[in-house]
């Protein structure tokens, strides 16, 4: 049977279909919806870990015991796992092992764009690389086997248009793994990384890594079509999909595997063709590789971007040069308005990002829905490097300036943040003796990449009641002695706590209550009326409440007077079927023009 | 050539307006038909409001699973804006439905921009009689339900494709909607039909 699924759809699917009994990830953008997915497959133990690197230890733990396991995540979430990946190359797996890692080119939504085939190199392991969704599912399931075979753990490589892109898929039924569980105390040797055993892992890598050459060159993935023999392409993934799509005549050698490169095969595609080009997303991995091997590259990052995505024109234009013929501008579209993203109508981030930005405070920040602070109107936030950095920096800056940063710098980060990294920085600051602040916005989910449960919303991501993180015994545990709660929806209140926080020339966690994602249909919000509405008599047009960019609040441009006679230019309107009642708006307005609706 | 010939439809709009489902019921459809097909959804952080665009496409063997630029043989936009954005994206030839509705985004809610006027003269002036303009929100409001302005579009735009049968698109419909929703969403569709 043939079905339409997206390529998180379909590298979900294939998991099953290989016999996979478990899967961990971290949510993260373009990854999320594989294990949303693979939770609905019943014979599939899958689980959100708090961070990438404890998803690979668990998924490595179960492949130990013999079972077929998968670990998801984003590009940066490998940067996280790295610890434990590198070092699963050496000890290998008994069940098939897969990390499926996917990039992000052109920073959809991501704090940075890297290029993942770097780690394969790195750490001497092969990964594959699907260009569509039926490549998804049948990639899946064939690194389980070259996992098994080579006693390797396989990477996955997906991307935004990979992941994100829905094609054809042949569906057929699950195969149960033939390796049976359990463990064996006398394979230590082989787990346990000492420098002794290392070393005789190490050679068992170089050994590995031959036989995988081999094997590049007979995968029935590396598929070499001859077209017309004057140009050649190499390539893989979503950029052979773009070139053939603009090329259909050139010849190809399209690469499944692109580590270990096919040496034969390579060799052959350059006696068969005369001019060899190589297409790749980002960094000129497989071109440096081929290059190496002392062959003659007619083009490659000279000519193709190395930076962002690629796409049919980019790959045309490229190639093409001054022969690429530019569409028709019919209307010069520079100064349309954007619809960039905006934090929703009534989200907690937006009052608490309001209150910091009346107290003038240097905000240090984190991943997640609240890096739209930096944007206007609010611009309240000032740094965002990666899961957990907020906390380690600004107890930094606050060494760095000692008394002088006192009561001007704090940390803000979210409830899944904060668990993913956060509690290790918490520890240090109050173990070496620094200040800071740091607010965790408890929003009672994952928010930014689509309401996944963690370990602090009390249910697990099959929807099992489970365990809840007690944030503020937690952060005592660690040391910390000033402990605050504030409702962010009460601005007056919530920055008076944050400046005796930032103030004291000691370590504080204030965590928001009452401050669930306004995309969270179980959570409850304590709102005390259902919307808000202008008095547009009383109104004076002074545009306070804009500076909030809240998307139910419009300006509506009309000269004219209030009810007492002022002059003004227009007034505010509130979008009825937008306000959920937050009443933000309501203690910004200076003139009691925002009244409770019923 | 012909045979290799793919398609390309680019949907358009902004989030929460059922520009997704619409291209669920295309791939539906296409793939019914025995086409092989791929799709696309292009959007920044997944945040309300903001714009959403679909590329589209079906053809005997599809490779790119994004349209190139100045090839969209359809365009099928919800918002008027979110249709004028990609008035450079489509072949001379192209043939375009567009709800008669407008969002107006943040800059414009601010009273710091303006929003487009004539977005379907402009159009007009290009495509000619390939334009059409349909009153989405009109017509879903006029069946009782706002929400089926998608359905609406689509049945609208389903006249550009008289080589799917009738039944496709119905089953399309009764394939992907809850049961409880059926009958409004088939109205919906037959008023968009007529509204060509």
């Amino acid at each position: 049977m043939k079905k339409v699924l997206q390529g998180n759809e379909a590298i979900a699917r294939g998991a099953w279909e290989a016999g996979v009994t478990v899967a961990a990830a971290y949510p993260g953008t373009p990854s999320s919806e594989i294990l949303a997915e693979i939770a609905g497959y019943k014979e599939i133990i899958a689980q959100w870990s708090p961070n990438e690197k404890v998803a690979v230890e668990v998924a490595s733990g179960a492949s130990i015991a013999g079972a077929r396991a998968l670990a998801c995540m984003k590009h940066v979430g490998m940067n996280v796992a790295a610890d434990p990946f590198m070092t699963l190359a050496y000890t290998g797996i008994k069940g098939g092992f897969v990390i499926v890692v996917a990039d992000d080119p052109n920073v959809h939504s991501s704090q940075n764009e890297q290029d993942s085939r770097n780690w394969a190199r790195f750490a001497k392991v092969p990964m594959l690389e699907p260009g569509d969704a039926a490549e998804c599912k049948d990639f899946t399931k064939m690194a389980f086997e070259i996992s098994e075979q080579f006693d390797t753990p396989v990477l996955l490589k997906g991307e935004t248009r990979v992941c994100h892109s829905d094609s054809l898929v042949e569906l057929t039924e699950r195969q149960e793994s033939k390796i049976a569980l359990g463990l064996d105390a006398k394979e230590a040797s082989k787990y346990v990384m000492v420098p002794a055993n290392v070393r005789v892992r190490r050679k068992a890598i170089e050994e590995r890594m031959r036989e995988l050459e081999a094997y590049a060159d007979v995968f029935s993935r590396n598929v070499m079509e001859i077209n017309d023999p004057e140009v050649g392409v190499i390539t893989a993934g979503a950029a052979y999909m773009y070139t053939k799509e603009v090329f259909p005549n050139y010849s190809y050698l399209k690469l499944g595997m692109v580590w270990p490169l096919p040496k034969t095969l390579i060799a052959e595609f350059f006696r068969k063709v005369k001019k060899v080009i190589v297409v790749e997303e980002l960094d000129p991995f497989l071109e440096t590789e081929i290059r190496a091997l002392g062959y003659n590259v007619f083009h490659g990052k000279d000519v193709i971007p190395n930076m962002f995505e690629l796409s049919p024109e980019i790959v045309a234009k490229s190639l093409l040069g001054g022969d690429y013929k530019e569409p028709e501008v019919r209307v010069s579209l520079d100064d349309l308005p954007k619809r960039p993203p905006n934090m929703c109508a009534g989200c907690p981030h937006r009052a608490l990002f309001y209150a910091l930005k009346k107290l003038g405070a240097f905000v240090f920040g984190d991943i997640g829905c609240y890096t739209l602070a930096f944007a206007p109107p609010l611009q309240a936030l000032h740094t965002t490097v990666c899961m957990g950095a907020s906390i380690g920096q600004a107890y930094g800056a606050g060494k760095a300036l000692g008394k002088e940063g006192l009561g001007k710098v704090c940390a803000v980060l979210g409830d899944s943040t904060f668990l993913h990294g956060g509690i290790g920085p918490v520890m240090d600051t109050v173990y070496n003796k620094g200040y800071s602040t740091t607010i965790i916005l408890d929003n009672r989910t994952t928010g930014m990449t689509g309401l996944q449960e963690h370990a602090g919303t009390g249910y697990t991501l099959k929807g099992e009641p489970a365990n809840m993180v007690d944030y503020e015994a937690l952060v005592r545990s660690l040391g910390v002695k000033n402990i605050r709660k504030v409702d962010p929806y009460k601005v007056k209140e919530t920055m008076e706590v944050i400046k005796e926080e930032m103030e004291r020339d000691d370590v504080s966690v204030v965590i928001t209550t009452n401050g669930p994602c306004m995309l969270h249909r179980r959570e409850k919000r304590g709102f005390e009326h259902p919307f808000y509405a202008v008095d547009a008599d009383a109104c004076r047009g002074c545009k306070i409440c804009l500076e909030l960019g809240c998307p139910a609040i419009s300006w509506v441009a009309s000269e004219g007077e209030t009810r007492d006679g002022k002059k003004r230019k227009g007034v505010v309107s509130i979008n009825r079927s937008q306000c959920p009642g937050c009443g933000l708006c309501v203690q910004v307005c200076k003139f009691e023009s925002i009244k409770a609706g019923a | 050539m012909e045979n290799n010939k793919v398609t390309n439809i680019l949907l358009s709009g902004v989030g929460g307006q059922g520009a997704i489902l619409a291209s669920n019921i295309l791939a539906h459809v296409f793939v019914e038909a025995g086409y092989d097909v791929k799709k696309s959804e292009v959007h920044g952080m997944a945040q309300r409001g903001g714009d959403v665009t679909t590329h589209f496409r079906y053809g005997k063997k599809v490779y790119s699973p994004l349209i190139p630029y100045g090839g969209v043989d359809f365009l099928l936009a919800f918002e008027l804006m979110e249709a004028f954005r990609y008035i450079n994206h489509c072949k001379s030839e192209a043939r375009i439905v567009m709800n008669e509705q407008r969002i107006l985004p943040p800059a414009v809610n601010l009273g710091m921009a303006q929003y487009p006027e004539g977005i379907p003269a402009t159009f007009g002036q290009y495509f000619k009689e390939n334009v059409h303009v349909v009153k989405g929100q009109e017509i879903a409001l006029s069946l009782g339900n706002a929400q089926a302005a998608n359905v609406v579009l689509v049945g609208a735009f389903s006249n550009f494709f008289p080589e799917i049968a009738h039944d496709m698109w119905m089953g399309a419909l009764t394939d992907l909607l809850p049961k409880k929703i059926h009958e409004l969403n088939i109205k919906a569709f037959e008023k968009g039909k007529e509204a060509l």
